[in-house]
């Protein structure tokens, strides 16, 4: 894939430069079944290193098990999914928890811990994974709080929370333990406008901030174009699309336009 | 025909399948035991959603299960003129026999029904899946402790439940039906053996062994959505009374 725009449109703050050539994370020709149905049909994707990348497509496209591949959450029936150039998916349970140390993780609906409240919910990975001292742990926690504009919150528990401020906490808890990659698996679905853009922005302004690679799954068509470096677009289970997001735009590929205009006539008919 | 014998056969390689998955997943969970971390705080917390929470309930139901064993017991050896035998009667029934299984089955109703549901829920909703994502084990992170709360708390709700049926049994004999307090007691003491205790606990430590294992299992592995959990639930509760009772068997044929 070329780069993209050297100045990040929406935060107008200038991209990262890569540190090498080298994407973190392949997919190679990765196949997947599930319930009688191949959702991966031989996958092939590269994600750049320290860039933003959108994936996007159908509902039942396999998006989101496309990025559970790439955490090893789901194992390919053929192909391999190579993280810095390992197979992880044919690692042992705990050469793969070792590998995982690297990513961090935002579920669809946050999958934060009911019983557990905000701060114990940012904590928890530290509390488990590291040697860390409750006072470090209290530092981190606080900092990473008051990043997602949170600091209040700390002592509620996750049914108190609004969706907005339930995606926020997962995200501090994603990237408490300053993974190099973090996996979005549709962080502003169902989501007013405003809260949508102000969860992109702060992935954003994280991004620049710590520089992390970063996936996303997302069903902000047209604006995840302004918010991502790199789109991929998935459909049947194969990649249709996967460059820049501003060459993904004038694509000339008829689904690809169909999706972005969200035209209910051309190559997909769903009624 | 053929569909028929391919419908048992499926039946059967399923019922196989599950066995297998359910002799791994507790092999899975026990094996992590001796290792650290130990979490003696979950542990704790298990304890106290097992045990203490369940003590309203079973002491509830001992009461009334004494009480009735004093009715039935009296009105029965009266025909033998053999009323003096109550306490033995009552005693031998709640140690042997019905405080274990009476125990087991409440706590399956109230808190393994409940573990069930928890744990499920915490699979529809991605969390289980998050753990995985953190590098932390769900299998060692969420079952041992549940396991060794019902180990503890089963056996510990077993020995209330004896205590609690026989007052109400003496409730019974001796103050409404007029049993002699000294003969309910002196009959208890000498037919009552340390190996009908032992043999009574040991069945509750292997009933809190089924109830948490068969409940972890269900919840764990949830069908989809509410109503998968809610499947899952009833399921566990079921099979965890149907085990706790055939097991019962068993183990008094053994331990007898």
């Amino acid at each position: 894939m070329s780069d993209p725009s050297p100045i990040c449109e929406p935060c107008g703050l200038e991209t990262l430069p890569a540190p090498d050539g080298e994407p973190v994370i392949r997919l190679v020709n990765v196949e997947k079944t599930l319930d009688g149905k191949k959702v991966l049909d031989g996958v092939n994707l590269d994600i750049p290193r320290q860039r933003i990348t959108a994936i996007i497509g159908l509902s039942g496209a396999g998006k989101s098990v496309m990025l559970k591949h790439m955490i090893g959450l789901i194992r390919p029936e053929r192909g391999q999914v190579l993280v810095d150039g390992v197979d992880i998916s044919r690692l042992s349970r705990e050469e793969l928890y070792k590998v995982r140390r690297r990513f961090g993780m935002l579920f669809q609906g946050g999958a934060l811990f009911d019983s557990l409240t905000v701060y114990e919910n940012v904590a928890f990975p530290l509390r488990e994974k590291t040697e860390l001292g409750e006072g470090e742990i209290r530092e981190r926690v606080l900092s990473r709080l008051a990043q997602v504009g949170l600091e209040g919150a700390q002592g509620k528990f996750p049914d108190e929370l609004s969706g907005g401020m339930v995606r926020r906490v997962a995200f501090a808890r994603a990237m408490v333990t300053d993974p190099e990659i973090i996996l979005f698996d549709e962080p502003t679905t169902g989501l007013d406008p405003i809260i949508r853009n102000s969860i992109l922005n702060l992935i954003c302004h994280t991004y620049h901030q710590h520089g992390f690679t970063m996936v996303m799954i997302s069903h902000d068509i047209p604006e995840i174009f302004l918010w991502s470096h790199y789109v991929v677009v998935l459909h049947d289970g194969k990649v249709v699309e996967a460059a820049p997001a501003a060459e993904v735009v004038h694509s000339v590929n008829p689904f690809v336009q169909q999706l972005i205009r969200g035209d209910i006539t051309g190559p997909v008919h769903l009624m | 025909m053929l569909s028929l014998a391919e419908t048992i056969g499926e039946r059967i390689l399923l019922a196989i399948r599950n066995m297998g998955r359910m002799t791994i997943f507790l092999y899975a969970a026990v094996a992590t035991l001796p290792f650290p971390p130990y979490r003696v705080r979950r542990i704790v917390k298990q304890v106290h959603f097992i045990g203490a929470k369940s003590l309203f309930v079973i002491v509830l139901t001992a009461a009334f299960t004494g009480m009735v064993l004093g009715l039935q017991g009296y009105y029965t050896l009266r025909k033998f003129g053999s009323e003096g035998l109550l306490g033995s009667a009552v005693a031998l029934s709640l140690i042997r026999e019905l405080g274990p299984v009476l125990s087991a089955l409440m706590v399956t109703g109230r808190a393994g029904s409940a573990l069930t549901a928890e744990i499920g829920i915490m699979r529809i909703g991605e969390q289980i899946e998050s753990l995985e994502s953190m590098g932390i084990d769900p299998v060692k992170f969420l079952i041992p402790p549940r396991l060794l709360g019902a180990i503890v708390s089963v056996p510990l709700l077993t020995a209330i439940f004896d205590v609690v049926g026989i007052l109400g049994g003496y409730v019974v004999g001796v103050k409404l039906l007029g049993v002699n307090a000294g003969v309910f007691f002196g009959q208890m003491e000498a037919s009552v053996e340390w190996n009908d205790v032992a043999n009574g606990l040991i069945k509750s430590l292997v009933f809190g062994l089924i109830i948490a294992w068969v409940c972890t299992f269900k919840g764990y592995f949830t069908g989809r959505g509410a109503e998968g959990v809610s499947q899952s639930t009833t399921s566990a509760v079921v099979l965890s009374s149907v085990l706790v009772l055939v097991g019962d068997y068993f183990l008094t044929s053994v331990l007898l």
